[in-house]
């Protein structure tokens, strides 16, 4: 019944010269995966000499029925559990055509592996129970399908034979998932009703199910079309690599989608520099033209312009989006939850770039579809959330709706994969004419701003001003961690590296106290207009010298922001960490702060903090508090 | 010559060449294991296609002492013709006390000869990674297996509990003392492997091909290692022979029959 398109007939779509079709299997635990796929197996004749018999026998010293489902779970393991635990890939093949199946797990820990498996898939058989009907994962992954860009959908109403083979239990079941799969956007081609454990509807058309005469599940498949090349989408060319093995430069990548020929005029992204193919370089290849998308090649150019891993070529009229803010869906796998403002790695193609949730705008419920915009900071596992993403420098990307390869982009954390993302919403500009008022390029003058687009935070003196002992080192080091750790540059000046360098000639008489304040001032502005976080942790017990330094800051374009480490000179004098007010009080020291020299205390400081009260921590969480919102504020909302 | 359909074999050869070069990029510090075998020397090949003709990261023969000398022979010959930059280990430790096919049973012998050599190799260079020829179709653990699989400070593969890996992105990193397997082969099949070996016209062992009425389906240590009744002398002949046939490739290998679950335990341990 199979109708056999001309353009698959030139040669034999049984030899195992053509690729197989790449089938995943998911739905529900229980449903009835693997025993479909051990009885498609099995009545395809696909299995290994003696597979059977072997399993049989196993399942007798178990003391086990023999099952269908056992057929895949080749580990031990697997069978102890009765849960398949990983993807496999199984080949078989039909009348038509050579098949490859990926196993994929319905446990629900599992949905990692049921990622890996589908995202490798032509086609999905989606297996619900015709008892228990359509259950949470049968929904999930739709939804994940969906996302990853599986469009050939064969749903499978398995274990008729608990329901008496009802034509209507098969109809509610069809109705309510097929209204499901019309909202994700998804076509579900077949519906059909079988049984995998007696073989009905599997391979040979049920006698059972008379009242149902279209295609069975092997003759479903047949039917599918394969995937469209991506040949005919924009050209994008990933570079992996710039080789120089022999002199000249290679480079390395791989064609996404999309066409390239010898000759063909490239625009680099994020450079927006052109050049021209002067040559497509294979090893032991006859030469090929063009070079089409799924192609692992190197070019050379005729002009040599800079380019590195991660550039993206294009055509002049065809270009991708560059941008560093975007909307995207995005489904989260790992245990610690996705956290809006921490930084992340965002890979794409061959981009990797550091990237901070801004927001989440909306949490999917992928199991009823329903949204929720309830202002939430985090996402949790197998969660999926439509955000804002922020990265660090500009990031090459297409629309997942019209380059799929470009569309999507996974988070890491520490190393490890933890979700994938679509890109929706983004801008085309036409390049020649207009660049993206989404990115910032470093033209010209290199303006404070540039650099906190870079950073993801501008350059800002954090000034600790208070008595000796109030704990304005202990402080600053503390902050300093914290700021570290939220991906910033900053770096503390106290007396420590000042006094015996920069310092080293000024004591502590009055002139030479303003001196010592005067310059750190300037280091602190220049090293903020750098684009550092700058905290310093000096006494700078006048008012005016702290003015000064205010003033100072502002010259350069930084943000001063003045902290009042606060303690009664009683409490500091307890403390007394070095010794410094006994000596004071001997006379030893003379023009001691606090002691026989005045400390002027703030009048209207940015952020005080009570060191008698609060602990260190609680010190550095009040001003991180009104420091961050400040720091990330650089314009960056346009 | 306008072409732009492509066949099922230049998709692997496609991805395989993508594969070598994010691991190339990837890590500083790698080198690929090379038995001399079919899937082995046709990894070398892809490599040649993925650098332009180069290899451009040592090569390390696991020698166990009980290899067949055509084998040696071969050894010597691609190394020179391939211009490989080749490093050759022996568990000299282990055969010092005495370990072998004489006397010890063949799990254990596999596993000092081969993956204790490996792990001392490993130790030796600081690999970070190590690319392999491993494929899904060759057994059921290996079925399981990603294109990029981390392995652990102790050399084991957590089976049970693996990264996801989906477009293209892949685990590049590798805390210290441990490594990532590479594994650029995992999709393709045992008749891929000879219609490329016949498409491009790569130097294989001899053993491969039958000599009075026998061949070698797959190669290991001499003494352990078994050929198949066959007739098939050239590769069209073997590829026949393999589609009419549906007993496993690695029959002939006694080490992973010995007995029950032999391979996945000798996975789990680090085998390749």
């Amino acid at each position: 019944m199979t109708k056999i398109s001309p353009q698959s007939a030139i040669r034999d779509p049984q030899s195992s010269a053509v690729a197989p079709v790449k089938v995943v299997f998911v739905g529900h635990v229980d449903h009835g995966k693997s025993t479909l796929i051990g009885r498609i197996l099995h009545d395809t004749g696909s299995l290994p000499e003696g597979k059977v018999e072997e399993i049989k026998k196993a399942c007798a010293a178990e003391g086990m029925e023999f099952e269908f489902a056992f057929l895949l779970d080749a580990l031990l393991e697997e069978q102890k559990q009765n849960v398949t635990i990983d993807t496999t890939e199984i080949p078989f093949r039909t009348s038509r055509r050579r098949y490859a199946i990926i196993d994929a797990p319905g446990h629900k820990e599992f949905l990692k592996n049921m990622i890996t498996g589908a995202s490798r898939a032509d086609a999905a058989i989606l297996v619900i129970s015709a008892d228990e009907g359509v259950r949470e994962q049968s929904r999930r992954h739709a939804y994940l399908l969906s996302m990853l860009g599986i469009k050939n959908i064969i749903v499978v109403v398995n274990k008729m034979d608990l329901v008496d083979y009802s034509e209507k239990r098969f109809h509610e079941i069809e109705q309510e998932y097929r209204k499901f799969l019309q909202e994700l956007g998804l076509n579900a081609r077949t519906f059909i009703p079988a049984s995998a454990k007696d073989g009905e509807n599997v391979a040979r058309s049920s006698m059972k199910m008379k009242w149902y005469c279209a295609a069975d599940v092997l003759e479903a498949l047949d039917l599918l079309e394969p995937r469209k090349p991506d040949t005919d989408l924009p050209l994008r060319f990933c570079i992996q690599d710039v080789y120089r093995f022999d002199g000249r430069r290679i480079i390395a990548g791989r064609i996404e989608t999309g066409t390239l020929r010898a000759g063909d005029q490239l625009v680099f992204s994020p450079a927006n520099k052109s050049s021209v193919v002067a040559s497509i370089e294979r090893w032991n290849a006859p030469p090929t033209e063009p070079a089409v998308a799924g192609d692992s090649v190197g070019i050379t150019l005729a002009e040599q312009i800079f380019v590195e891993r991660g550039y993206v070529a294009s055509h002049q009229d065809e270009t991708p989006i560059e941008t560093n803010r975007f909307h995207a869906d995005l489904f989260w796998i790992a245990r610690e939850p996705l956290r809006s403002g921490h930084f992340y790695d965002l890979r794409l193609a061959t981009q990797q770039v550091k990237c901070q949730i801004v927001s989440i705008e909306q949490v999917v419920d992928s199991s009823t579809l329903e949204t929720k915009t309830d202002g939430r900071e985090q996402l949790e596992r197998n969660e999926i959330g439509r955000l804002t993403i922020q990265t660090r420098s500009p990031l090459v990307v297409d629309n997942h709706e019209r380059v799929p390869n470009l569309g999507r982009f996974v988070i890491i954390d520490d190393g490890q994969i933890c979700g994938g993302g679509t890109i929706f919403g983004g801008v085309y500009t036409d390049r020649t004419v207009a660049k993206s008022k989404n990115i910032f390029w470093t033209e010209g003058k290199i303006t404070p701003r540039t650099r906190a687009m870079r950073s993801g935070h501008r350059g800002a003196v954090v000034w600790l001003t208070g008595l000796s002992g109030a704990g304005k080192s202990t402080i600053a080091q503390s902050l300093e961690r914290d700021l570290f750790q939220h991906g910033m540059h900053t770096y503390v000046l106290d007396g420590d590296n000042i006094r015996h360098g920069l310092n080293s000639n000024l004591g502590f008489s009055p002139d030479d106290r303003v001196e010592n304040i005067s310059r750190v001032s300037e280091v602190a502005k220049l090293m903020a207009d750098a684009g550092a976080v700058v905290i310093t942790a000096f006494i700078s017990p006048y008012r005016m010298d702290r003015r000064r330094a205010r003033e100072i800051a502002l010259e350069g374009n930084a943000e001063f922001i003045e902290v009042f480490v606060d303690a009664p000179l009683e409490v500091c004098e307890a403390r007394d960490p070095k010794n410094l007010y006994k000596k004071a009080r001997a006379g030893e020291i003379r023009e001691f702060t606090g002691i026989d020299a005045p400390y002027e205390a703030p009048d209207d400081p940015e952020i005080v903090v009570h060191t008698d009260e609060q602990t260190v921590d609680e010190s550095v969480a009040t001003i991180l508090e009104q420091l961050l919102p400040r720091l990330r504020d650089y314009g960056n909302d346009e | 010559m306008t072409q732009t359909t492509r066949t099922h074999l230049d998709q692997l050869e496609n991805q395989s060449i993508f594969l070598f070069r994010e691991a190339y990029h990837a890590f500083k510090n790698i080198a690929m294991p090379w038995s001399m075998g079919k899937d082995s020397n046709v990894l070398v090949w892809l490599a040649r296609k993925a650098f332009l003709g180069r290899v451009p990261f040592p090569v390390l023969h696991i020698d166990t002492t009980y290899e067949f000398p055509e084998m040696l022979e071969f050894r010597e010959w691609a190394a020179k013709h391939h211009n490989l930059n080749l490093i050759i280990k022996i568990n000299t430790e282990a055969r010092a006390r005495g370990v072998g096919y004489e006397t010890h049973d063949p799990v254990t012998v596999t596993h000092e000869l081969k993956t204790v050599a490996l792990q001392q190799a490993l130790a030796e260079y600081r690999w970070e990674a190590l690319i392999t020829g491993i494929r899904r179709d060759e057994d059921p653990t290996r079925a399981k297996e990603r294109y990029f699989s981390p392995r652990n400070a102790q050399f084991e593969w957590d089976y049970k509990d693996q990264p996801p890996e989906f477009w293209s992105q892949f685990v590049t990193t590798a805390a210290k003392g441990e490594h990532v397997r590479v594994q650029p082969l995992l999709d393709w099949t045992e008749v891929d492997i000879w219609r490329y070996i016949e498409r491009e016209n790569i130097p294989i062992p001899k053993m491969y091909f039958a000599r009075n009425g026998k061949r070698f389906r797959s190669l290991g240590c001499s003494p352990i290692t078994h050929p198949i009744e066959s007739a098939a002398s050239t590769i069209d002949e073997i590829i026949a022979e393999l589609e009419a046939t549906r007993t496993t490739e690695r029959a002939g290998r006694a080490q992973d029959h010995y007995e029950r679950n032999a391979m996945q335990k000798l996975r789990a341990k680090g085998f390749l």
